[in-house]
């Protein structure tokens, strides 16, 4: 086994076309990675994010009434009803700011009891929702679902925070007499003092794309709660209730502009916005570290080529009946040349992408591009991810050209089943979002979910499109599809190159 | 001449792959399409949905079949030592290479009208019930005004990319290579562009061969104003491109032995 590896280690290096080529695929993936005019999602000014408590990026604009609590204390509300206003348009963009009556599935309205007004505090609040009923809400990413159903007149929702130090308890009611708790949260971050607390309004971006991230067309809605039978007890500063427009939202919003009236105990609050933790792509912000490792594509195509010559090259010139006499256990010889084709590929994998990965995202920050932050770990599990990615597609190639025994038909093979399935569903997707999901699961394409970093939050509507960086399978198991595949075809050619004379 | 012509007709009729690579060209085109369009919705009128193009979405696969095509009838010929009897039967270069241009081309552009009307057909009957309907805006599609314009521009966009390939193939003599190197031409630009920011973005659009040409599929006014180039003009630098590919191929067959 060490002299088939050896041999075939011989045969790879000496040919100064294939070594050429690896790293042309490595030079062309780092050129692309940490070209100067790479530009993300999001514009210059508004790139800079805010932090959660857990400095986690967060999103936090909402129309805020609220009093001061200094100390312990509860708010109790009733909500009667929650409309909305939705962008006319349901696609394309038209000009001027038309609307119509709807509600977003998470516009949000009710009471909240936030450290203060700055954007990114701490905060724990129950509120109603457009289409997810009765929520409990914390800190940006913990959501607790309370009583299901839309609120109305006839059927209102009554909510309760109670405040007991840091931690924060929520109960709702049907009607008002019966209550349930939903659940008690601790916010290491809320001070011991004062603190704010009120009723909110807000609504998110509504966005609609059938492709991914590219031609989404975005824009901002509204929400208007209507709340009364509003009590407080506790330490609650006196005085009269005053209204502030946390964060700044994504330009006007459509419809009513935010505010609130108060008349006869009843109150009408509207918001635009989210209180929400961000996410990348059509209503979010940033990228992810996988925009630096955009060239991969191009890197892998050069080396398919490389991989399937590796094996069909012996065919051409009748190398392989050298090789076969030399070493007559076919399986030894297609086991070498997948473990050299794999060990070259993988280690120049490795190179490229920890460059583009460590050095790309200075390239972005310096173009002021907000880059989702992530672990160490996870930074590694995505660099190693991707040389394994064309490790794997190398030897898949392999496998097709001992089993076409053609170069164009393994090129081209290889090149259908793994980058063009990339191209149209990742890349300049074409396909729209529904298929993107099936080909993103089955062809081994879904290995490139090894560049995913960013959680998927149901609560958060957005368009989870590969684009942005969202895929249907998590990261290994998208690696064990492109691994299944690999295997397979292993199989297959191993299979032939005993069975077939050379 | 004809000699030259009908002897490349003969070679690749003869050759067992071009009739299923081009059944292949026909059949995935016409499917790309139809799936694209059973799965695409639209819901409210005006939704942005541009029906030419996403019934005719299959080409952006069926091109890969029309670059092997056309890659094979070059780099066949170099793998078996063929090219050296066909420029002994042939001495003049430039016929054998214009010869074999037209009988690529022909077979591609043939395919592709088979392919494309195929996939008009598929689109006609399965958009509608998508929600794409004349009271939405959309009358069905038909081979008139703007709809023929994307159906015949994109037959000439797989002849034209048939012709990079080929002429790319000459100079590069390897079908492997060559493959890697059409597809990378063709797909790099719209991957790269996508991660630019919006000005160069726009310039990578206009230039690179395949977004440019795929331009002449627009019908609807949001996708013509969206995109960086109008049809006519989109579908221009694909033909420069494949001019420029098809004079590189031209110089280097005349400059070096076979």
């Amino acid at each position: 086994m060490i002299a088939a590896v050896h041999a075939e280690w011989t045969k790879f290096r000496t040919v100064r076309g294939w070594v050429i080529g690896l790293l042309i695929a490595a030079g062309v993936t780092m050129a692309l990675g940490l070209g100067p005019s790479q530009s993300g999602s999001c514009n210059v000014s508004s790139c800079q994010p805010t932090l959660g408590p857990g400095g986690v990026a967060v999103t936090d604009s909402f129309y805020f009434v609220r009093r001061s609590l200094d100390g312990d204390g509860t708010i109790t509300a009733r909500v009667t009803g929650l409309t909305g206003r939705l962008p006319a348009f349901a696609g394309t963009q038209r000009p001027g700011n038309a609307t119509r009556a709807g509600l977003m599935p998470w516009a949000k309205a009710g009471i909240i009891i936030k450290a203060s007004t700055t954007e990114g505090s701490a905060y724990a609040a129950m509120m109603v929702t457009g289409a997810n009923g009765v929520r409990m809400q914390y800190d940006y990413t913990g959501d607790i679902a309370g009583l299901p159903g839309r609120v109305s007149a006839a059927s209102p929702r009554w909510l309760r925070l109670t405040r007991h130090g840091d931690t924060v308890t929520g109960y709702d009611s049907a009607d008002g007499t019966r209550w349930t708790r939903v659940g008690t949260v601790r916010l290491p971050a809320l001070p011991a003092t004062a603190v704010q607390g009120g009723l909110f309004a807000t609504s998110p971006q509504f966005a609609s794309s059938m492709y991914g991230t590219s031609g989404a067309d975005t824009a901002p809605t509204q929400d208007t709660g209507v709340l009364d039978h509003v009590g407080l007890a506790g330490h609650w500063a006196a005085g009269s209730w005053t209204g502030d427009d946390i964060g700044a939202a994504g330009g006007p919003a459509p419809g009513p502009s935010s505010g609130f009236r108060q008349a006869a105990g009843t109150f009408t609050v509207s918001g635009t916005g989210d209180i929400a933790p961000m996410v990348t792509g059509a209503t979010g912000n940033g990228v992810t570290i996988a925009q630096t490792l955009i060239g991969t594509f191009a890197g892998l195509v050069g080396i398919v080529v490389v991989a399937a010559m590796f094996m069909t090259a012996e065919y051409r010139r009748g190398l392989i009946r050298t090789t076969l006499a030399a070493a007559p256990h076919r399986g030894r010889v297609l086991a070498a040349k997948a473990a050299v084709i794999g060990a070259v590929t993988f280690l120049t994998g490795l190179v490229s992408s920890a460059v583009v990965v460590v050095f790309g995202q200075r390239t972005l920050r310096a173009s002021g591009v907000y880059l989702f932050p992530v672990t160490a770990f996870t930074e590694v599990r995505v660099i190693a991810g991707t040389a394994a990615v064309l490790a794997l597609a190398a030897m898949l190639a392999l496998a097709l050209g001992t089993v076409l025994r053609r170069s164009a038909g393994a090129v081209t093979a290889a090149i259908v089943v793994i980058v063009l399935p990339y191209m149209f569903c990742v890349a300049a997707p074409v396909l729209p979002l529904g298929v993107q999901d099936w080909v993103l699961r089955l062809t081994p394409a879904a290995a490139f979910a090894v560049q995913a970093t960013l959680p998927q939050y149901h609560q958060v509507t957005d368009i989870y499109a590969a684009q942005a960086g969202y895929f249907p399978l998590a990261p290994w198991a998208g690696l064990a599809v492109l691994a299944a595949w690999t295997a397979a075809a292993l199989a297959l050619a191993l299979f032939l190159l005993r069975r077939r004379d050379a | 001449m004809i000699e030259s012509l009908h002897a490349e007709w003969t070679k690749l009729r003869t050759l067992p792959g071009t009739f299923w690579l081009l059944v292949a060209l026909a059949v995935l085109t016409a499917l790309i399409g139809a799936v694209t369009a059973a799965a695409v919705t639209c819901p409210t009128a005006g939704c942005g949905l541009d029906p030419a193009k996403v019934s005719l979405t299959g080409i952006d696969l069926g091109q890969a079949v029309a670059v092997i095509v056309a890659v094979l009838a070059v780099t066949g010929e170099y793998s078996t030592g063929m090219i050296k009897v066909t420029l002994a039967a042939s001495p003049r270069r430039g016929t054998v290479l214009a010869a074999k241009a037209a009988i690529v081309t022909g077979l591609v552009l043939v395919t592709g009208t088979l392919a494309v009307l195929a996939s008009m057909l598929a689109g006609r009957l399965i958009l509608p019930g998508r929600g794409l309907t004349p009271a939405r805006g959309y009358p069905p599609l038909d081979l008139t005004g703007p709809d023929l314009r994307a159906a015949a521009g994109s037959v000439l966009y797989l002849g034209l990319v048939a012709l990079i390939a080929l002429g790319l193939a000459v100079a590069i003599r390897d079908s492997a290579v060559a493959i890697g190197t059409v597809l990378g031409v063709l797909y790099l630009f719209p991957v790269v562009a996508t991660a630019m920011d919006p000005d160069w973005r726009r310039h990578l659009e206009q230039i690179g061969p395949m977004s440019a040409g795929l331009d002449i599929q627009a019908t609807t006014r949001a996708t013509l104003g969206s995109q960086a180039l109008s049809p006519w003009e989109g579908l221009g630098v694909l033909a420069l491109w494949a001019l420029g590919a098809m004079l590189l191929g031209g110089l280097l067959f005349r400059l070096r032995d076979a």
